[in-house]
C-alpha cells in the first residue's frame, strides 16, 4: 500500500525499490531546434541516468525525429521518466520498448586494434566470428565495423582488449518494435 | 481576417485577440516595436513595473485570481533574467503566464551581442514551453499556440523570445481558431471504469479524508462547486494543501485547516490515520507528507490529476485517475447520486468523533498578550474585519504566509495568492498589484515579512501609478522569523544574519512613495488602525510590530511523521526535537 517510489530526501529509508533495470525508450519528436536539448536538460535536471542516446530525422516530410534512449534506475523512476518526457511538449509518443520485450536493438561500433604477427590473424579470426567488417587495414592495424546488440559489441571490445585494441567509436543504440504494428 | 502587419503589431493584436487586459513589462532596447506598437492602441492597458521580476509575479496574481493568462513583456538580456524567478515561480505553482521578451536581431545571436542572452536556453527549465521566432511566419501561430500552452492541461508559463528583425518584419496575421496542437493534447476526461471504482472504494470507506491542492482551483469556480456538493454529499472531513485554500470554505463544517508542516493537528493525524485517501489535484510534495515511509501507512490512495507525471511521483497511489479535477469531481458526484452511494453512517460517525477529540487540541492556538501584538492575533483581527467584503490575499514567504495560511478562512477559490513550490519573498506585493488590477474594487491585502517585503518594494511606485489601492500589511518581528526560528531548532539559537537591520521607517517610505504609513504596537489599538487602513481609498504601508519571538507552531519538524507534531503547548527545549538526520533536510 506505501511503497514509495521516494526521490525526496523526506524518506529517510531512501525507500527506493532495490531492482535497478535498464530500458530502451524510444521517443518520436517534432524536428526543432532545441528539441534535444530539452530531453538531455530533463535527465541531467533531475538526474535520471542516460547510458546512450542516438537521434536522427526518421520522417522528413513530417518533421519527426526518433530520439532512442538507453537508460537505468528503479522501474518507479523509469515510468517517471517516461512521464516527464511525455510532458515536454514537442514530443509525440514516449515508447519503453523493454515493458513488453518485443523489439530488436542494434547499434554500430567501429573498433581499431594495433598489432603484428599472430595478435593480428587472432584479431582477423575473432572478427570473421563475430562478422565483423575489416573497414580500413595497415601493415599493424585494422579498424572493424560491427553491428549487432550492445553486448555482442562489449564482447567483442573484450576480446580485442588483450590484442591490442586502441579506441573504440560507437553510435548509441537504435530500436524497433518487432511485428507489423508501430511502436 | 488575415491581415498584414509588422512582427511588433501581431503581438498586440494577438493579446488583443488572446483576451488580454493588462500587460505588466518594462521597456528596453530589444521590445522598442513592440512598445512603439501598444502606444498606438487602447485596449490593453500596459502596466509598468519597476522590476521585471514584479512583472512576472503582478502576471501571477492577474492569472490566479481571475483564472486568465496572465502577461508580461520584458526586453532581452536582463529583462529575461531578472523574470526568470517569476517564471520559475509559476511553473512550480502551476500558474498560466505568458512571457514576451525580445532578443537581439536574428544575425546576432551568438556572437555575444550588448544585452544577449541564451533566454531559450536560460529558461527551458524554469517553463512548460519556450519558442525562439525564427521567421515571422511562424509568429501569429507560435502566439496563439502559447497561450493555449499556458492554460490548458496543468497550466504554467511559457516564453516566446522574439528577435528585434522579426519584430520589424512584415508578414500575414491570422487570429486564433480552435487551436488542435499536433502534440499537446491533454487528457480532461478521466477514465470512467476507474472513476466508478473510486466511488465504490469511498462507500466502502469506514475512515476517509479528502486531501485536495491547487488543481481543484486551477480547474475553476465549477470544480470547487462539484467539490463542495461531494463533501456535502458524503460528509467526508477534508483538508487541502496551501495552494488549494478556498476550494472549500475555511468556515465549513468538513474543514480540518491546512494540512502539512504548519498545517493542523486534526488534519494531519486524520491523514495518518485515514483508510481511505483521496487527493485531488495535489501532488504529494515533501511539505505535505512529512517523513515519506511514515506517511499514511494504512490508507489506499486514489489520486486525482492532469498530469499523469504527478502520479506515482513520491508516494504509489491503489487508483489513479488523470484528468481535469473538474471533470472528475463531475462524474464522481453524478455517479454518487446515480447509484444511491451512501457513506458508511456509524462509521464515519467514530471517524468524526476521532477528529474533534484532535480538533480539541486546539492546535493552532497561542498565547494571548494585552501589550505586545502576536502576529497570530493581527491575522485573526484582519480576517474579522475584512470577512464581510470581497478581499483578496497575498502574502510573502515565511512566518506570516503559514499565520496567514493557518488563521485566514478562505471561503472562495482564487482569493490566495501565495508562492507554494519555490516560496518566492518578494512575491505578495507585486501579486497584489496584478490582483487589483483585475479586480478593481476589491480588498487586496498583502500580509507580508518586513524582509520580504523590501525584495521588491519598489513596486510601491507601480501601485502607486496605477492608483491600485492595494494594503500591505507587514507582521514586523524584526526577524526573517522563519529562518530565525529554524536557527532556534537546528543550530542552538545562533541567529546567523537572521536579525532584520537597519530596517526603513516603513511609515516614512510610506511617505516617499506618496501613500499612507500606519503603525501599530498596540494590541488595544490594532482594530481602529486595521479598520482605518481598509478605509483609506488609496494603498497603504501597515508596519505592524509583533513580537519579535513567536514560533509559527503547530510543526512537523523535517524528518518526521504527521502524527509527530510539535504543539504549541510544547514545553521542552524545542531545540532538542530534530536528530540529526532531520538537519539535512530543507
Ligand atoms: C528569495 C528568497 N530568499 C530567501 C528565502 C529563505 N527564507 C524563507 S523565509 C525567510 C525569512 C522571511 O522573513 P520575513 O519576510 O520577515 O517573514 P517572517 O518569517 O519574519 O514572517 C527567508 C530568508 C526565500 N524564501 N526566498
Ligand atoms: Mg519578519
Amino acid at each position: 500500500m506505501n511503497a514509495q517510489a521516494a526521490l525526496s530526501p523526506y524518506s529517510s529509508s531512501a525507500g527506493k525499490t532495490e531492482r535497478h533495470e535498464t530500458h530502451v525508450l524510444s521517443v518520436l519528436v517534432d524536428n526543432e531546434p532545441g528539441v534535444l536539448a530539452r530531453v538531455v536538460g530533463l535527465f541531467s535536471g533531475r538526474g535520471y541516468n542516460i547510458e546512450s542516446l542516438t537521434v536522427a530525422e526518421v520522417a522528413h516530410a513530417q518533421g519527426l525525429s526518433r530520439i532512442t534512449v538507453v537508460t537505468s534506475g528503479a522501474p518507479e523512476t523509469i515510468e517517471q521518466i517516461s512521464h516527464q518526457l511525455e510532458r515536454i511538449v514537442p514530443i509525440h509518443t514516449v515508447t519503453d520498448l523493454t515493458l513488453d520485450n518485443a523489439f530488436v536493438q542494434r547499434e554500430l561500433a567501429m573498433i581499431k586494434v594495433r598489432g603484428k604477427g599472430e595478435n593480428r590473424t587472432e584479431a582477423l579470426r575473432l572478427s570473421e566470428a563475430f562478422r565483423a567488417r575489416v573497414i580500413d587495414a595497415t601493415t599493424e592495424s585494422f579498424i572493424f565495423e560491427l553491428t549487432g546488440a550492445p553486448k555482442k559489441i562489449d564482447d567483442f571490445v573484450e576480446l580485442m582488449r588483450p590484442i591490442g585494441l586502441v579506441e573504440v567509436s560507437r553510435t548509441g543504440v537504435a530500436a524497433i518494435t518487432r511485428g507489423p504494428l508501430e511502436m | 481576417m488575415s491581415k498584414i502587419m509588422t512582427g511588433a503589431e501581431m503581438v498586440v493584436q494577438a493579446l488583443q485577440d488572446q483576451g488580454v487586459t493588462h500587460l505588466f513589462g518594462y521597456p528596453g532596447g530589444a521590445v522598442l516595436p513592440i512598445y512603439d506598437a501598444l502606444f498606438l492602441q487602447k485596449k490593453i492597458q500596459h502596466v509598468l513595473v519597476r522590476h521585471e521580476q514584479g512583472a512576472a509575479h503582478a502576471a501571477e496574481g492577474y492569472a490566479r485570481s481571475s483564472g486568465k493568462v496572465g502577461c508580461l513583456l520584458v526586453t532581452s538580456g536582463p529583462g529575461a533574467t531578472n523574470a526568470i524567478t517569476g517564471l520559475t515561480d509559476a511553473l512550480m505553482d502551476s500558474i498560466p503566464v505568458v512571457c514576451i521578451t525580445g532578443q537581439v536581431p536574428t544575425h546576432l545571436i551568438g556572437s555575444d551581442a550588448f544585452q544577449e542572452c541564451d533566454t531559450v536556453g536560460l529558461t527551458r527549465h524554469c517553463t512548460k514551453h519556450n519558442y525562439l521566432v525564427r521567421k515571422i511566419e511562424d509568429l501569429p501561430r507560435i502566439l496563439h499556440e502559447a497561450f493555449y500552452i499556458a492554460r490548458s492541461g496543468r497550466p504554467g508559463p511559457v516564453v516566446i523570445d522574439i528577435p528585434k528583425d522579426v519584430q520589424f518584419a512584415s508578414g500575414t496575421y491570422t487570429p486564433p481558431k480552435n487551436i488542435q496542437h499536433k502534440t499537446y493534447q491533454p487528457q480532461v476526461k478521466g477514465d470512467l471504469a476507474k472513476i466508478k471504482q473510486a466511488v465504490a472504494m469511498m462507500a466502502k470507506a469506514k475512515k476517509p479524508i479528502l486531501y485536495t491542492g491547487g488543481g481543484v482551483v486551477n480547474a475553476g469556480p465549477e470544480a470547487s462547486t462539484l467539490l463542495r456538493e461531494l463533501v456535502q454529499q458524503t460528509n467526508f472531513p477534508i483538508t487541502s494543501t496551501l495552494m488549494g485554500l478556498g476550494a472549500y470554505p475555511g468556515s465549513g463544517p468538513n474543514w480540518l485547516g491546512m494540512l502539512g508542516m504548519h498545517g493542523s493537528f486534526e488534519a494531519n493525524n486524520a491523514m495518518h490515520d485515514c483508510d481511505l485517501m483521496i487527493c485531488v489535484g495535489a501532488r504529494f510534495d515533501d511539505r505535505i507528507t512529512g517523513r515519506l515511509d511514515a506517511f499514511s501507512p494504512g490508507s489506499q490512495k486514489i489520486h486525482i490529476d492532469i498530469d499523469p507525471s504527478s502520479i506515482n511521483k513520491t508516494v504509489m497511489v491503489d487508483l489513479a485517475i488523470v484528468g481535469d479535477c473538474g471533470h472528475v469531481l463531475e462524474d464522481i458526484v453524478r455517479l454518487w447520486r446515480a447509484e444511491a452511494h451512501q457513506s458508511d453512517p456509524k462509521a464515519l460517525k467514530a471517524w468524526w468523533a476521532q477528529i474533534d477529540q484532535w480538533r480539541a487540541r486546539k492546535s493552532f492556538g497561542y498565547k494571548k498578550s494585552p501589550t505586545t501584538i502576536k502576529p497570530q492575533y493581527a491575522v485573526e483581527r484582519l480576517y474579522e474585519l475584512t470577512k464581510n467584503r470581497k478581499t483578496y490575499i497575498t502574502t510573502e514567504v515565511g512566518q506570516h504566509q503559514m499565520w496567514a495560511a493557518q488563521h485566514y478562512k478562505f471561503e472562495e477559490p482564487n482569493r490566495w495568492m501565495t508562492s507554494g513550490g519555490l516560496g518566492t519573498m518578494g512575491y505578495g506585493l507585486p501579486a497584489a498589484i496584478g490582483t487589483q488590477l483585475a479586480h478593481p474594487d476589491a480588498l487586496v491585502i498583502d500580509i507580508a515579512g518586513e524582509a520580504s517585503i523590501l525584495m521588491n518594494i519598489q513596486e510601491l511606485s507601480t501601485a502607486k501609478q496605477y492608483l491600485a489601492p492595494v494594503k500591505i500589511f507587514i507582521l514586523n518581528n524584526e526577524y526573517m522569523g522563519m529562518v530565525r526560528q529554524w536557527q532556534e531548532l537546528l543550530h542552538g539559537g545562533r541567529y546567523s544574519s537572521s536579525y532584520s537591520e537597519a530596517l526603513p521607517d516603513f511609515v516614512k517610505l510610506a511617505d516617499a512613495y506618496g501613500m499612507k504609513g500606519i503603525r501599530c504596537s498596540d494590541p488595544a489599538q490594532l482594530d481602529s488602525a486595521i479598520q482605518e487602513m481598509i478605509d483609506h481609498p488609496g494603498a497603504v504601508l501597515f508596519d505592524c510590530l509583533v513580537d519579535k519571538a513567536e514560533n509559527c507552531l503547530p510543526m512537523i519538524p523535517s524528518g518526521k511523521a504527521h502524527n509527530d507534531m510539535i504543539l504549541p503547548d510544547f514545553e521542552e527545549d524545542i531545540g532538542k526535537v530534530i536528530d540529526d538526520k532531520g538537519k539535512m533536510l530543507v
